[in-house]
């Protein structure tokens, strides 16, 4: 009753101070995020390059979607941003499987107490550090360790041991592929699996123990207790994961030889960066960019809605788990009130 | 009487499995670790031998002693009997990698927007957990959903509005939106959900002490945990924020490390393969120190924080 009485005295005369409290969050994210993405919005209707303040309808759409449109060029354009958008899947997809099974595989062994471990957090901490480290450098590393000639390391190393010719690591399309894929998989797989390592840790260990007693082995225990509790947190890290792969820009965006970025490697992101950093802002292809940034807007929308959807179920769960609690010991209390007062 | 034997032969050949698995996952272990660490040692050892040393065989597996003349070219403080080709190389690397000004630079804008961040987003986060009022749970709301939001969907816009502004080369379009982290206030909430006494805040009230007050001495204080762990992470983000940095600053002396190595990384001519790899090493250096010093943070801070940059 008194908990009532105070929570009416503090949604009467403290409510301004929440709203002075939460006032410079709204108003920065309003004034860098909101309304950039807008003008975004509003750039995708408009023109490229010196044609920038027309309106253009939904030509930049139609353009870099279906190759139509009245621009020069409208078909490469198309062409151009369908094999970014190629790309970013190939990319992503190529990262995000190798990452999942290797990080998955390594938090079971490393949560799994009958195995005897020495150097867990030794390792835990090596393999995450390539995650903190800048993804710029990240990139002029494998650059300079993998260069395509005799001349780098890599190569070096292989033709010392007998190779013939030295493999094109970083200018051949489909190796380079391969390359940014393993990189990628190098600077994540230690954050996801520390992820699902704190996943299965939350599940509660009597299953194990019960599944121990049953006789269960350990491939058993995994494909019927860790994996389908893990499911949450698996969907989780997809969609994240997902989300990231889009953005996925400095590492394709560095890794070549020579001065600019290499074809085979341009994602959507790299394709939005160069169109609206093309020279002065009188070259650059704000349109296109604005266009091609509402798609991944869209896709990313469709994802983060699924995430949301599963973030909301386990918070109401939660919530519907406590009001029963407090139901049922409210009874309780008064079952015993009631008898003691009789 | 076979009982017992039997169950000793079990617990025996169950005791070896154990061993024998133990034994193969550790190689596999052993095995990622070099993988994630053998090409920073190259990296370290390739930037202690010379261009002409690395030419003739770049599988360099040791130490070589050239780390100090490396330096001295990247820094251009090369001995008055250097040769042409040599100043020229030490020009083309000290004009583009300035070490000093990188650093300075890049610790600017990491320690502000750290500070900005955390800061603003713990009152965040505390204004929706203390406060009752009609938009808590839409403001609530907001910040989850645009959480996901990627940076570069509104990049064309955001570099055309900062160009319209006039703050092209400057540190405010990368310093100021820092005070608007969605993910940080997501896990600041609920650190305060799980471990904020509420009647804290009653009886600071009792005594008498202002709203502000309370939240700077009494709650900030209690948040230290949650604020440590996402200052880690929010400085580490910020000095490797490669993307907007490169949109903003277009000014040579200001640009930051992670600028600086993409352009080493764009020379075609003059390349010194020693001092591009010390440049390398010079960029990662002090963030795998800090690191190594706080990984006990940040590998435990990895799991609550939950959102992938």
């Amino acid at each position: 009753m008194a908990s009532a009485a105070q929570s009416r005295i503090k949604s009467i005369s403290y409510a301004k101070y929440g709203y002075m409290f939460i006032a410079p969050f709204f108003l920065v994210y309003c004034f860098f995020q909101i309304w950039p993405l807008i003008y975004t919005f509003i750039l995708s209707f408009k023109g490229n390059q010196s044609n920038a303040s027309a309106f253009v309808g939904m030509d930049n759409y139609s353009t870099i979607l279906f190759g139509q449109g009245s621009a020069a060029g409208a078909q490469a354009t198309h062409e151009e941003f369908s094999r970014a958008l190629g790309n970013t899947f190939i990319l992503w997809f190529g990262n995000f499987i190798p990452q999942i099974l290797l990080s998955l595989i390594l938090a079971v062994w490393f949560t799994d107490a009958k195995l005897k471990l020495p150097g867990k957090g030794f390792f835990k901490v090596v393999m995450y550090m390539p995650n903190i480290i800048t993804a710029a450098s990240v990139a002029a590393l494998y650059v300079n360790l993998f260069g395509d000639s005799q001349y780098y390391f890599v190569n070096a190393t292989l033709m010392n041991m007998g190779m013939e010719t030295p493999i094109k690591f970083v200018t051949d399309p489909a190796v380079s592929k391969g390359m940014v894929m393993f990189i990628q998989t190098w600077l994540w797989f230690g954050n996801t699996m520390i992820m699902l390592m704190s996943g299965i840790l939350g599940i509660a260990p009597d299953l194990y123990e019960a599944a121990d007693i049953d006789g269960a082995n350990s491939m058993q225990q995994f494909f019927n207790i860790t994996l389908p509790l893990l499911q949450p947190i698996m969907v989780y890290t997809l969609v994240t994961s997902m989300i990231g792969g889009l953005q996925m820009f400095d590492l394709p965006y560095l890794y070549h030889q020579g001065a600019n970025f290499s074809k085979s490697l341009e994602t959507v992101a790299v394709y939005i960066y160069y169109n609206f950093n093309k020279g002065t802002v009188d070259q650059a292809n704000y349109g296109y960019a604005g266009a091609a940034s509402i798609i991944i807007f869209a896709i990313t929308a469709v994802l983060g809605s699924i995430t949301f959807y599963f973030n909301r179920d386990k918070d109401e769960i939660a919530k519907k788990k406590m009001r029963k609690r407090a139901e049922k010991q409210q009874k309780e209390k008064m079952k015993r009130g009631g008898g003691l007062a009789i | 009487m076979s009982m017992p034997g039997q169950a000793g032969s079990n617990d025996a050949n169950y005791q070896r499995n154990i061993k024998i698995k133990s034994g193969l996952i550790m190689a596999v272990c052993i095995l990622l670790t070099l993988v994630c660490l053998v090409p920073i040692y190259i990296l370290i050892v390739n930037s202690t031998h010379t261009h002409t040393e690395l030419s003739e065989n770049p599988s360099r597996f040791f130490f070589g002693t050239a780390l100090g003349s490396n330096l001295k070219t990247l820094t251009n403080k090369l001995p008055a009997d250097a040769g042409k080709a040599l100043v020229r190389v030490a020009r083309q690397y000290s004009g583009t990698f300035a070490l000093g000004r990188g650093y300075i630079n890049s610790l600017i804008i990491a320690g502000c927007t750290t500070g900005l961040t955390v800061f603003f987003s713990a009152m965040t986060a505390y204004g929706i957990v203390v406060y009752d009022f009609k938009l808590k749970s839409a403001a609530y709301t907001f910040i989850i959903g645009v959480m996901m939001i990627p940076v570069q969907v509104s990049s064309a816009g955001f570099v055309r509005f900062m160009y319209s502004l006039g703050l092209i080369n400057n540190f405010i379009p990368l310093i100021v939106p820092a005070i608007a982290a969605p993910a940080v206030i997501f896990y600041m909430h609920s650190y305060l959900k799980s471990s904020f006494p509420l009647a804290i805040v009653e009886a600071a009230r009792i005594d008498g002490c202002s709203e502000f007050r309370t939240f700077l001495t009494i709650s900030i204080p209690m948040m230290k945990p949650a604020i440590a762990v996402q200052a880690i992470f929010a400085f580490v983000s910020n000095w490797n924020n490669y993307y907007t940095q490169n949109m903003i600053l277009k000014n040579d002396t200001m640009k930051t490390i992670p600028i600086m190595v993409s352009n080493v990384l764009a020379f075609d001519k003059n390349v010194d393969y020693g001092v591009n790899y010390l440049c390398i090493t010079l960029s990662i250096l002090p963030i795998v120190i800090v690191y190594f010093a706080l990984s006990k943070y940040i590998v435990g801070g990895v799991a609550l924080g939950g959102v992938k940059e």
